[in-house]
């Protein structure tokens, strides 16, 4: 048989508290392996209290070359950021 | 150096004013030390030279568990035996970052083995040497880990971010291997004299092939400079293995070991050893598939491959078995 196992991109929960974060990826025949197989290949000094596994196939990921068009109208707006306000000092902290 | 002579397609390093714009903003993204991603336009040399290097990279990881996995079952005490194979494992792991990093380029899993077990990938020069005593396996860790490390740190820096990413774990891992290979070594040199002689022998034997491991001079290479102007590559080959003796030599005199080198002699105005040339024609021997174990080691690792088809079969197969389950029992809740 020369069916490659599918492809899975695991995420790390380092600490409690913490976000799930991308790590890497593994190839694994099914979820169940992926995980445990995400154990040895990324968490073997602790790095981990928590394994997120998905297919990588199941990702829908935005294109490079549309950087511009998607994340220019929040550019202008700068008014989102608190500093983008003068509050007085005598107001104090705010 | 995991890596040793990466071709790059290129017949000289082009300037920016002869590249066509796509090209030229590229280059000039990687000049900036921005990352390059997956998905993004890449010149078909960039991608070529990072699939051969990444790829080469992780063969020598996974075949580099061989000459020291011949020794886990002999290690001399229990804990030493759980280190190496702690250190085995990390190796294992280190292979498939790097595969899939590689996988990123659009090269699969199983094309990347069929290159290793058909001889047409190389792996480190290195790995075709034989672990005769325990204190190989201190000499690996020393000498071949701490060669690896004066490669893999610049390469934290690579333009490309999956190689990059890779790079940074495996730095943060291999530590553990150049320390537990040297703990080992100050272990032997305090025992017998013929313990002590045994860490002299593998001295004598690992010296010269690690020096080689970082590959020929490559100052007048072109491959060498594209693969510098892509930032895919830091530092010269001649550089690190500077680097690399200038750290090593101190480490050997602590042991109270003699470095087989009649030419090795501390330049004060350089402020570095100067050292002999390495056997270049052995090396060339070894890369061409002629070193004492390389047969050994790819029928090693194709035995591995072939003998273990029934049990990622079976995997696959279970896999097969249970999705067919599920879907038919939504079919029946249904």
């Amino acid at each position: 048989m020369s069916n490659e196992w599918p492809l899975w991109e695991v995420f790390i929960r380092g600490q409690h508290g913490l976000n799930h974060r991308h790590v890497g990826s593994l190839h694994a025949p099914d979820a169940e392996m992926a995980v445990n197989n995400a154990r040895d290949v990324y968490t073997r000094r602790n790095e981990g209290v928590s394994i997120w596994v998905v297919k990588s196939s199941d990702i829908t990921a935005s294109a490079p070359s549309e950087k511009g068009p998607l994340f220019d109208p929040s550019n202008s707006k700068v008014y989102r950021h608190p500093t983008f306000f003068e509050i007085p000092d005598e107001v104090g902290h705010m | 150096m995991y890596a040793q002579m990466v071709k790059t397609d290129a017949a000289r390093v082009r300037s920016l004013d002869e590249m066509d714009p796509v090209e030229r903003a590229f280059q000039e993204r990687v000049d900036a030390g921005q990352k390059i991603e997956p998905k993004e336009w890449m010149p078909e040399g960039y991608r070529k030279t990072l699939v051969r290097q990444i790829s080469q990279h992780a063969h020598s990881e996974i075949v580099g568990q061989l000459p020291e996995g011949n020794w886990i079952t002999r290690a001399p005490t229990l804990e030493r035996k759980a280190i190496l194979l702690a250190k085995v494992q990390d190796e294992a792991g280190h292979g498939l970052y790097l595969y899939c990093a590689a996988e990123t380029l659009g090269v699969s899993r199983d094309e990347m083995y069929e290159q290793l077990h058909s001889g047409k990938a190389k792996y480190s020069s290195i790995f075709n040497y034989p672990t005769l005593t325990w204190a190989d396996i201190g000499a690996i860790g020393w000498l071949v880990d701490g060669a690896a490390i004066m490669n893999q740190v610049p390469l934290q820096r690579c333009s490309y971010g999956p190689y990059s990413r890779a790079m940074i774990r495996i730095c943060k891992e291999e530590s553990f291997h150049q320390r537990q290979g040297y703990d080992a070594l100050m272990r032997m040199v305090k025992g017998t004299p013929a313990q002590k002689a045994m860490v002299q022998d593998a001295l004598n034997r690992w010296w010269w092939p690690s020096l080689m491991m970082f590959g020929p001079s490559d100052d007048a290479s072109v491959h060498s400079a594209q693969s510098m102007a892509w930032r895919i590559k830091q530092n010269s080959n001649d550089e690190l293995r500077q680097k690399f003796v200038d750290q090593t030599v101190p480490q050997a005199k602590y042991l109270g070991l003699t470095v087989p080198d009649p030419d090795l002699k501390w330049n004060e105005e350089k402020g570095g050893y100067d050292f002999g040339e390495p056997d270049w024609e052995e090396f060339f021997n070894v890369i061409a598939g002629n070193g004492p174990c390389n047969a050994e080691r790819l029928n090693a690792r194709k035995k591995a491959w072939d003998d273990g088809a029934w049990f990622r079969d079976g995997l696959t197969a279970h896999a097969n078995k249970m999705a067919d389950r599920r879907t038919a029992s939504k079919i029946a809740a249904e």
